[in-house]
Order: C-alpha cells, then structure tokens, then sequence
C-alpha cells in the first residue's frame, strides 16, 4: 500500500484515541471538582487535567489561571490548540478523507459523522450537562469507529497499520497519566495522603476506564501499588503498557510476515515488550516510578519513530 | 428567446412514450412522498461525503451538490444515435490530436488556423513528434450534448483534458435505486454500474509496451482540496487502485514508482486528474506543489500512459470547437452525426461585426473559460454586463466566441413549487482504449435548478439528475 496511505491511517487512529483520552481526563476532572476539598485536597485539578493532557506549556502561553473554563476551552474547543479533542476530530477526518478508499463505509461514516456532528457543539457548551454529553459522545465515536474497524476491515497492513497507531497513542496515553500521578502511587508502607488520595486513585482509574477491572481482578479496596500494577504490567488490562505492546508486537509481526521482511520496528517492539514482561512491580518501584515512566515514553516515542522510518515514508 | 422543447411533455402537452411510466407513477404518487424522498438524498448524500467544493468561498469549502429526483429519460433510439455520433466524434478528436502533434495534415490542408494552433497556450511543444501508447491521447471524454427539439442534439463543448462528473453518474444512479424501488420496477433501465470495470479495461488496455501483462495502474490526484476530490476517491476506490498525489510518485532512471510500504512500486498508467500546467515542475510550472518532478522524461521514454495525454487542450479549445464538423469530415470523410451548435468566431471581422451588432441575443464565451465562468448571456443581461463585454470583444476579439442563445430542452425538476420544467445538458463519458470505444448508456445530467436559467454549472447553482436510457 502507498507510504501515504498507511501514515494517514495510522494517524487517523491516533487522533481519535487521543481524542478520547482527552474526553476522559475532562470528565474525571468533573467529578473530582465536585467532591467537597476535605475528599480530594487543595489541588487544581484543572491544572492535573493539563498536565495530563501534556500540554501545560503552552496552556499557560496563553491563560495564566487554570480555571475550568479555560481548561474545558482550551483541551476541549480551542482551535489553537493542535491536540483539543475539536482539532483531533478535524485532522482524524481529514485523514480519513484522504484515504477514503482504505477505509470501509463504516469507519467513514462514523469518522465523518462525528465531524459534522461537531459542528452541532459549536465554540462551546452552554452548560455542564451539555458539556458531559458532549465528552460522552466523543467516547461514543471513539468506540464507534474501533467497534466499526474491528467489524468490517480486512484483516491486511491497512488494518494492521491502524492498530499500530492506536496502540502507540494509548500506551503513551496511560504512561502519561501515570506520569502526572506517580507521586500518589508511592509503595506501600510509604506515608501517602491517605483516604484523601482515594478519588484521585478512582479518579486514575475511571479515565483509563479501569474502575470496575481493578475491582475483578484484585478484589481489594483501591491500593497504589495495584493500580500502578493494573496499568503497568497486567495484560488483561486492554489500557495498560503490557497490554497495548502485547498488541504492537503481534500487528508489527503481522507487517513483518505479510512483507516477507523485518526491520527496526519489530525489533524495538519487541525489546520494550520483553522489557515489561521482565519487570516486577517492587523493583520499578526501587528504581523509581517516575523514571521507569519517563524512559517508557522515550521508549513507545522511538518505535513511532522507527514505524516511520520503515514505513511511512 | 424560442418556446423550450419539454423532454417529457414536448411541445404540445403530451407526454412522450419515454416518459409514460413516470408520468403515470407521479400520478398514483401519494403527496409529501417526493418531498420526503428529496431529504432522504440529501442526508445520503451528505452521509456518504459527496461533496465538491467551490473555489472561493472560504466559509463553506464542501458543499453538496442539488441533486433531483425525478430521472431524465431517454429512448433507446435517441441514445443509439448520440452513441455513434460520440464515438465518431471522440474517434476524430484522437486523430486530429496526433496530427497536430506530428505530420499536421490538418493545417496544411487548411482545414484549422496555425495560429489557432501554436498561439494557444494549450499547445504543447515538449509532444511535437512524440507517440503515445497505442496512438490513444483521449482515453476518457466528456461531450456536452444540449438539445433543441425532438430530434436535434448539439454538442456544446468537448471536455478532452480531465472531465469530470462520473462520479454523480454513479452514485445518482445509486440512490436513486435506494429511494424508488417501485420507480425502478415500472421500468428497464439500463445499467451505468459497469463504468468503473470499463474504466479499468480502458486504462489497462494502453498500458506502454514494457509494462508487464498486468500493467500498474494509478490514479493521481492533486489532493483533498480539490474541487473534485470525492470523485478521485470514490473512483480509485471502484477501480481498485491506489489514489496517489505527486509526492507519493519518485522518478528512477527512466520509470516512474510509487513510495510503498514495501518499498518503491512501478507504475505504468497514470489515470491523472492534474493539468498539463501542473504535471512535471520540470517541464511545467515550475511552483507546481502537485507534480512529479522528471514525469515528463518518463513519458517521452515510451514508459508510461498518461490518461488523458499530455496537450489534449488543442481538441476541447472553445476556439477549435468550431472546426469540429470539418475535422470530423477530414480525418473519417463521414458527415458528423452530432452537430455543433452554430459558432461566430470573433477572430474573424465578419464574425465579430455579426457578434458586436447583435450581442442581446448571443450567448458569448471566452475561448478558456470553463465552469460557466467568463460567460455572457446576452438575453439575460443588463445593458452595463453587455457593453462590459462589448469593450473587452472589441480589445481581444480572439479570446471570444458567440452563440445563438438556445431554447434548451426541458426535464420535469422537483424545485420549491413542485414540479416544474428546468433546462438540462448532458454529459455522457466516452472512453477510448486501445481496443475498442466503451459508452455506458446515459451520462451526467445537469440542470439549471433556478427558473429560466440555462447555467448548469455545479459552481452556479446548477444541479444534477439520475440519466436513464430506456429498454424501448
């Protein structure tokens, strides 16, 4: 398939991965905002919702308060802003308009349904019941478009490669989160802020969409170190790092195996998963959450940027 | 401004044999159902993404073209006869093309002026001497046919470079068939759908001498910002090859390739919806973000098709256009089955003198206009518009060509207060191969949707319609 073709693919679920990432982290915001200080602490949780969205910088270029409207603005509405949940529908269509002959009449539809659909929200909600609708339903149309992919592509590198980019994001996604809130998922026997940190574990864990899992596969109350556990290596987890390179390494292999040929990609997925797979929770914890983290990123930046190189060019 | 002749009802209020079954199913049709139908087009329409965009309005880029729901209707015989008057006349075109661009009989013999020729900037001197694969320059045509009474078709203009509006042709046909079902089952339509197979088998079948028994074949566009992109993609799509933009496409040595994610593929025929002019910066305009730089190399070397050829402009000129019968006459030595439409040519002082004395009653076009643009309908314009004209004739009467203003048939058209006649053309698309000449039966209906207008241009508010060709 065109060089072209597969980059525009694998952006276009990209885009709308982020977009729903986006959608969660507002909505976690929300309630977090709605629960009295004494459960959640004095943190501006508008200025977490930033960081998580990894774009603080150039949020406070242009606000100096993160006050909730300047956040759902700028994260979700705001044209300036190249990753608000406005601007990922808009590219995320307009990759798909360039590829329209990839992709099937399902995914279109639902790709260039939610972008005229959005033109409906306008610059913004004229209220916070219209605002949640608005986050529920950029969760829909995420949904939509992989229930409608899974359903009805062919199973060939067009598909493959739109998993590649769906993957990539969604583990960058959930490293960044965890990135933003290490500090409250110190080890155990460590002093934490106690029942405070409660609804910001729950809050981690509702805009990965883990609430309920956490509660199947541990059976515990809410604990740091499991729910870092949870995101971190556990790959029944479909948001978790072991989870999105169990599903990287088999799409960069099928690739590899339709083309007859292997390269950089395959073998840094594979490097990074195995890497995971070694790793136990105590240990990352001795070397440090927030390095472990920080070198993820690095680490899930390069296989993009090796998927590039071998592909997309 | 003569009394129009109705397709459905002719000119004396009764209705065609054509048009008997439609006549009698609007008749049983229950009120509101035609209005319903209408939205429900729209909505498809929308949802599918058939869009096109219009060049200068910044606020809507997509919009969607008007589409009717009432089908034109031919006979059989009304098409057998524009059949074989397309094909001779594309057939023609072909010859003239590869003459103009090698021995040039035709000038010689006096039939078209030089100037015509090599004065226009059309002309492509980089084809002097050249031959294409298997002597085809126009692979997909696109005839304008208008017509004045019962039996009169006039080709308005040629449209030998990139037409477009195939895409409308299909998709109307679609719809159509999803929205009437019991329309379709009082009647034996012939079918359009074939069109992208006979695209394919067109395209292949010119593939250069050193392509492989199964040439590559690609269609470039010059992306999603065009007018026309929805078409480039939807036919890619039918056709099943790949939709490329210049820089997807690498010159090597003496071959063009196409960057895979296997690495570089080659390419044999370009079905190419980019101009001439932005084709190969290095031939062309240099600017030209577009193109492939060194294309031009490839297709001097035998190499590589490019449908439709390079330097076809010399044949669809609204100039040349007025040569056609005589072109026709001097290639086949056949009398043209389809007529041109009475043509002054201003670069002519009799011509201009007519032209200047009665601009009221003459349509006049500018000899590179196209879309309706750079157009004056003397009937519909006030005495500023006329004498604006006037002044721009009498500077560069060669830019200019003028026509009688034609009593355009009518088709019955769904508009705001029902059903109502509204002026058509037609576009049916001729392609040629190195075989044979395949015609699907029908083409793009255009209709000027406001009451009295003649301007069908989808850029001026004109709209589309399902084209049936009835089984007797």
């Amino acid at each position: 398939m065109l060089s072209r073709t597969a980059d525009n693919l694998y952006w276009l679920a990209r885009y709308v991965e982020r977009a729903e990432y986006l959608a969660r982290i507002l909505e976690a915001s929300m309630r977090l905002t709605a629960l009295p200080l004494a459960y959640v602490g004095s943190t501006n949780e508008w200025e977490t919702a930033v960081a998580t969205a990894g774009c603080r910088k150039s949020f406070f270029a242009r606000y100096n308060e993160a006050s909730e409207e300047n956040v759902t603005e700028y994260l979700a509405f705001s044209i300036e802003n190249p990753s608000s949940i406005r601007n990922c529908i808009e590219i995320a269509r307009q990759n798909a308009r360039a590829v329209r002959t990839a992709l099937t009449i399902e995914t279109w539809e639902t790709i260039n349904g939610a972008w005229i659909e959005l033109r409906r929200f306008g610059n913004g909600p004229s209220s916070r019941e219209e605002f949640l609708r608005f986050l529920h339903w950029v969760q829909e149309t995420s949904l939509r478009f992989d229930g409608s992919a899974y359903r009805t592509m062919l199973r060939n590198d067009a598909y493959w490669f739109s998993r590649l980019g769906l993957y990539i994001e969604r583990a960058d996604n959930t490293a960044r989160i965890l990135d933003v809130k290490y500090h409250m998922l110190l080890p155990a026997g460590e002093p934490v802020g106690g029942p405070l940190d409660y609804y910001q574990w729950a809050a981690i864990l509702r805009t990965v969409s883990a609430l309920t899992a956490y509660h199947w596969v541990y059976r515990e109350n809410l604990k740091p170190w499991l729910i870092a556990d949870l995101l971190i290596l556990n790959e029944q987890m479909p948001r978790s790092l072991a989870s999105c390179y169990a599903n990287l390494v088999r799409f960069c292999d099928l690739i590899a195996a339709a083309y007859g040929r292997q390269g950089h990609a395959q073998r840094k997925a594979r490097a990074i998963r195995t890497r995971l797979q070694n790793s136990r929770m105590d240990e990352i914890f001795q070397a440090g959450l927030h390095e472990f983290i920080t070198e993820f990123i690095a680490d899930n930046n390069a296989l993009g940027a090796a998927v590039n190189s071998q592909y997309l060019m | 401004m003569a009394f129009a002749f109705d397709e459905m009802k002719g000119t004396n209020g009764h209705v065609r044999p054509a048009y008997a079954g439609l006549d009698q199913w609007l008749h049983d049709l229950p009120p509101d159902v035609l209005d319903r139908r209408r939205r429900e087009a729209e909505l498809l329409f929308r949802r599918i993404g058939i869009t096109f965009a219009v060049y200068g309005e910044a606020e809507s880029t997509e919009r969607l073209i008007p589409f009717d729901v009432l089908p034109r209707i031919l006979a059989l015989a009304e098409w057998n006869t524009l059949r074989a008057g397309l094909e001779q006349r594309v057939k023609a075109i072909n010859l003239y093309i590869k003459d103009i661009y090698g021995r040039r009989e035709v000038l010689r013999a006096g039939i078209v002026p030089e100037d015509l020729v090599f004065q226009n900037p059309v002309f492509r001197p980089e084809m002097n001497g050249m031959s294409v694969p298997h002597d085809v320059y126009v692979h997909i045509a696109g005839i304008d046919i208008v017509r004045v009474d019962a039996d009169t078709f006039y080709v308005l203009e040629d449209n030998v470079r990139t037409p477009s509006g195939v895409s409308y042709m299909l998709e109307n046909r679609e719809i159509m068939m999803r929205l009437f079902p019991e329309l379709f089952a009082r009647h034996r339509v012939a079918p359009v759908e074939n069109y992208p197979d006979e695209l394919l088998a067109t395209l292949k079948s010119v593939a250069p001498p050193s392509a492989s028994s199964d040439p590559t074949v690609v269609l470039l566009t010059p992306g999603i910002y065009n007018s026309a992109y929805y078409e480039h993609s939807f036919l890619a799509d039918k056709l099943g090859v790949e939709l490329v933009e210049g820089r997807d496409v690498v010159v090597r040595g003496q071959h063009a390739y196409m960057r895979t994610t296997e690495g570089l593929k080659r390419i044999d025929v370009i079905y190419r919806r980019v101009d001439d002019d932005f084709l190969d910066p290095l031939a062309f305009r240099p600017d030209s973000a577009l193109g492939i730089p060194g294309l031009m190399t490839v297709y001097q070397a035998g190499n590589l098709t490019l449908a439709n050829a390079v330097g076809t402009g010399i044949a669809d000129d609204k100039a040349v256009y007025s040569y056609m019968p005589e072109i026709v006459k001097f290639y086949l030595a056949q009398e043209p089955i389809l007529k041109n439409v009475p043509t002054w040519r201003c670069r002519e002082a009799e011509h201009l003198a007519y032209v200047l004395d009665n601009l009221e009653q003459l349509v006049v076009k500018e000899v590179h206009g196209s879309g309706g643009y750079g157009m004056m309908v003397g009937p519909k314009s006030d005495r500023a518009t006329i004498e604006a004209f006037r002044a721009k004739l009498k500077s560069r009467p060669e830019n200019f060509i003028a026509q009688p203003t034609l009593a355009l048939s009518t088709c019955p058209t769904f508009v705001e207060e029902g059903i109502a006649p509204r002026h058509v053309d037609l576009r049916p698309f001729v392609l040629t191969g190195r075989d044979r000449t395949r015609i699907v039966p029908g083409g793009l209906t255009r209709v000027a949707l406001k009451n009295g207008s003649l301007v069908v241009n989808s850029s001026q508010g004109g709209g589309t319609k399902d084209t049936w060709v009835l089984d007797a």
